[in-house]
């Protein structure tokens, strides 16, 4: 049972401030992802709760004790690094061992222990290896086997897989999951691969600049992206943005983008809905995801025609860039939809998966239709 | 590497292959003919042409140990036949052994000496790598305030030449009673060596990833722990290179040992060469003697050649 939390958390490094007021409360055995680009704190604050770096201000609470003054190595904390950090000098099995050997945990035990996470982690048979001997994947079986012997409070990761290619990344990120139903622990997982993110979590927390930009679970992060950063950071490929001007034409509202004097159609409750939420006349911006703009190969009721610019091919789905106006638009169809580059198609933008952000701010607006 | 080479690549290689092997054997002449006189016999020592096919002989190391004096008239055959093997060698060479009043042999020189060589040479290595390593450690992990003036402090203790400061350091031991004792060469060759430990660890422990100590720490260990468990195995390689050149230059230092030490704590080196001046020299005994000083260290480095492989080509290449 560990819950873990941070309190108005400031680190600097010298003059830069790398955390600012980051608050978050982790519950008991959830399984939290930081996702952020590379310098956007996830790391060092993984670290401070490892104890590995000091925060400037703030609490670091276990369990509800303060544990910022505590060292690492009585936190009761496991960590597994990104270039995995297994003992070159030692074998697996030693490597396993080496945290129950700080606890003068008696020989028999630590064997027991070292033979049940191993079963669990299926490397019984590299036990008596050396970490240089091994796969990209078994070193990173052994790391997590290293943190998890001696069941601790909770599990940190920092990209623990970032290291290995693509295909073992996605085999090992199953293993992860599968691990953390069964052996349960309060995990904190550092990444910056958004794919990692989405299929790990219970909720992500999105960092930009070290200040905390959104926590949710993986559909409301996705879904309902706090502000364009969340919005552009989650999902891929990246959500479409568009400055938009919206007006209202004919009983619907009209939204332009990219120049174009015709706008897409939307529900008249836009403007509404617009007026209630948006700043004094603060300047808009479109967001919508490609599969939410829907493509049509004849003209209908509410599409506008547009010309298909490029199509990249996916295999499951292609990505096809349309051109509004002077703005480039990526839509999501079916493999071979649209047949050829310079193909005129109609679109038109769902207006249930819409996202409007103030472009000042850059904050969404909250409005779905 | 089997790269593609054109006839004339390989001829100079061959060449230079060549050239290798004349300038090895160059360099192991003076070797080979330190070995060969060891082993020689008194008279075959200084022939001219020199003696390359001989019997080779163990008389010198006798005469190395044994404390001896000219005879002035043969062993009678009783003498002779009544004296141990090693005993009729000296009596071969016109020697006899020096004996106590008890009829024990009295040892030579050279025994003692070569123990204050080695107490010497392995207390002040231990001491400058053990220093060394520490020292490091704290510069390569912790910010330290000045670490570059710091270190360049340290490694400038190096740039004055040792014997400069041979007079003021004889004066200074001389009123501490440093003189003539295995402290007073230990702490000058420790001081000699510590700059240069220093800087050699701190290169083999900036190459050690930061995370296996953090691993260490998050799994349980103080720093002073994770320091022996994960820093100091890690360092093997460093450690045997850097303790190879401490004990080679400890072993080998001549110009302080022979004016700070005279008896008690004399080591070889200025021993070997004393031994030339008295009287007549035995070449073959000299031999044996260099011949014996020259083991420890080839040993040591052999029994250390593969973490040296691969200390000297640490840093080179990027894991």
């Amino acid at each position: 049972m560990t819950q873990i939390e941070l309190r108005g958390i400031q680190k600097y490094f010298g003059a830069v401030q790398v955390i600012k007021d980051l608050n978050l409360a982790i519950a008991d055995n959830e399984f939290i992802v930081l996702l952020g680009q590379s310098g956007c704190g996830k790391t060092t604050t993984l670290r401070a709760v490892a104890g590995l770096e000091t925060i400037d201000e703030g609490d670091i609470l276990i369990d509800g004790q303060p544990v910022q003054h505590i060292k690492a190595s009585d936190r009761d904390i496991a960590m597994v690094f990104q270039s995995f950090s297994l003992y070159p000098h030692m074998t697996v099995y030693e490597n396993i061992a080496f945290p129950l050997r700080a606890t003068r945990m008696g020989r028999n035990d630590v064997d027991t222990s070292v033979r049940e996470i191993a079963g669990v982690l299926r490397i019984t048979g590299l036990l008596a290896r050396k970490p240089s001997a091994l796969s990209g994947g078994d070193m990173q079986r052994v790391a997590i086997g290293r943190a998890l012997v001696r069941r601790p409070k909770a599990m940190l990761m920092d990209e623990p897989i970032g290291a290995l290619d693509a295909k073992l990344r996605e085999e090992m990120r199953a293993e992860i999951k599968r691990l953390h139903i069964k052996q349960g622990s309060t995990t904190i997982y550092v990444t910056h691969d958004q794919v990692e993110a989405m299929s790990l979590a219970d909720r992500i927390v999105i960092m930009h600049e070290g200040i905390l930009q959104q926590v949710g679970s993986p559909d409301e992060v996705y879904s309902h992206p706090a502000n364009m950063f969340v919005a552009q950071f989650v999902g891929s490929p990246v959500m479409n943005m568009a400055p938009a001007i919206v007006s209202e034409t004919g009983g619907h509202a009209s939204v332009q983008v990219g120049g174009q004097p015709k706008g897409f159609e939307f529900p008249a409750a836009l403007a509404n809905r617009l007026a209630d939420a948006r700043a004094e006349n603060g300047k808009l911006t479109l967001g919508v995801r490609p599969e939410g703009v829907l493509i049509s190969r004849a003209a209908r009721e509410g599409f506008m025609p547009v010309k298909a610019h490029i199509i990249e091919p996916l295999g499951s789905h292609d990505i096809v860039d349309l051109k509004v106006g002077d703005h480039m638009i990526r839509a999501r169809t079916k493999s071979g939809f649209v047949p050829g580059a310079g193909e005129a198609v109609w679109a038109r933008i769902d207006p249930a998966q819409a996202h409007f952000f103030n472009s000042a701010t850059g904050s969404s607006l909250g409005i779905r239709l | 590497m089997a790269a593609v080479q054109t006839r004339s690549e390989r001829a100079l290689n061959r060449i230079a292959i060549a050239a290798v092997l004349v300038i090895t054997l160059i360099f192991l002449a003076p070797v080979y003919w330190i070995t060969a006189t060891a082993f020689k016999p008194r008279n075959l020592a200084t022939t001219i042409p020199p003696t390359v096919l001989f019997e080779p002989e163990i008389s010198p190391f006798v005469k190395l140990f044994t404390k001896r004096s000219q005879l002035r008239e043969a062993p009678t055959p009783e003498e002779y036949a009544a004296a141990p093997w090693w005993e009729r060698m000296v009596f071969d060479g016109g020697e006899k052994i020096v004996r106590s009043g008890r009829g024990e042999v009295q040892p030579s020189g050279y025994p003692n000496r070569f123990m204050n060589s080695l107490i010497v040479a392995i207390t002040s290595t231990v001491l400058a790598v053990g220093m060394g390593t520490f020292t490091a450690y704290g510069f390569s992990r912790f910010r330290v305030k000045g670490e570059a003036d710091l270190l360049f402090f340290i490694l400038s203790t190096r740039m004055l030449p040792p014997v400069v400061v041979a007079i003021p350091m004889f004066l200074m031991y001389r009123v501490v009673g440093l003189n003539d004792t295995h402290w007073g060469l230990i702490i000058l060759y420790t001081a000699f060596n510590l700059s240069f430990s220093v800087w050699l660890m701190k290169g083999f422990i900036d190459e050690i990833p930061k995370e296996y100590e953090e691993a260490a720490l998050v799994d349980g260990y103080t720093r002073m722990q994770a320091f022996f468990k994960i820093v100091i195995p890690e360092a093997a390689t460093g450690i045997a290179a850097t303790a190879v050149f401490c004990f080679i230059t400890a072993w080998n230092e001549f110009a302080f040992a022979l004016i700070m030490t005279n008896r008690r704590a004399q080591t070889a080196p200025p021993f070997i060469p004393s031994q030339v001046g008295s009287g007549l020299p035995d070449w073959t005994v000299i031999a044996a003697g260099t011949f014996l000083f020259l083991l420890p260290v080839a040993i040591f480095t052999f029994l250390l050649r593969n973490h040296l492989l691969r200390g000297m080509s640490f840093g080179a290449i990027r894991k």
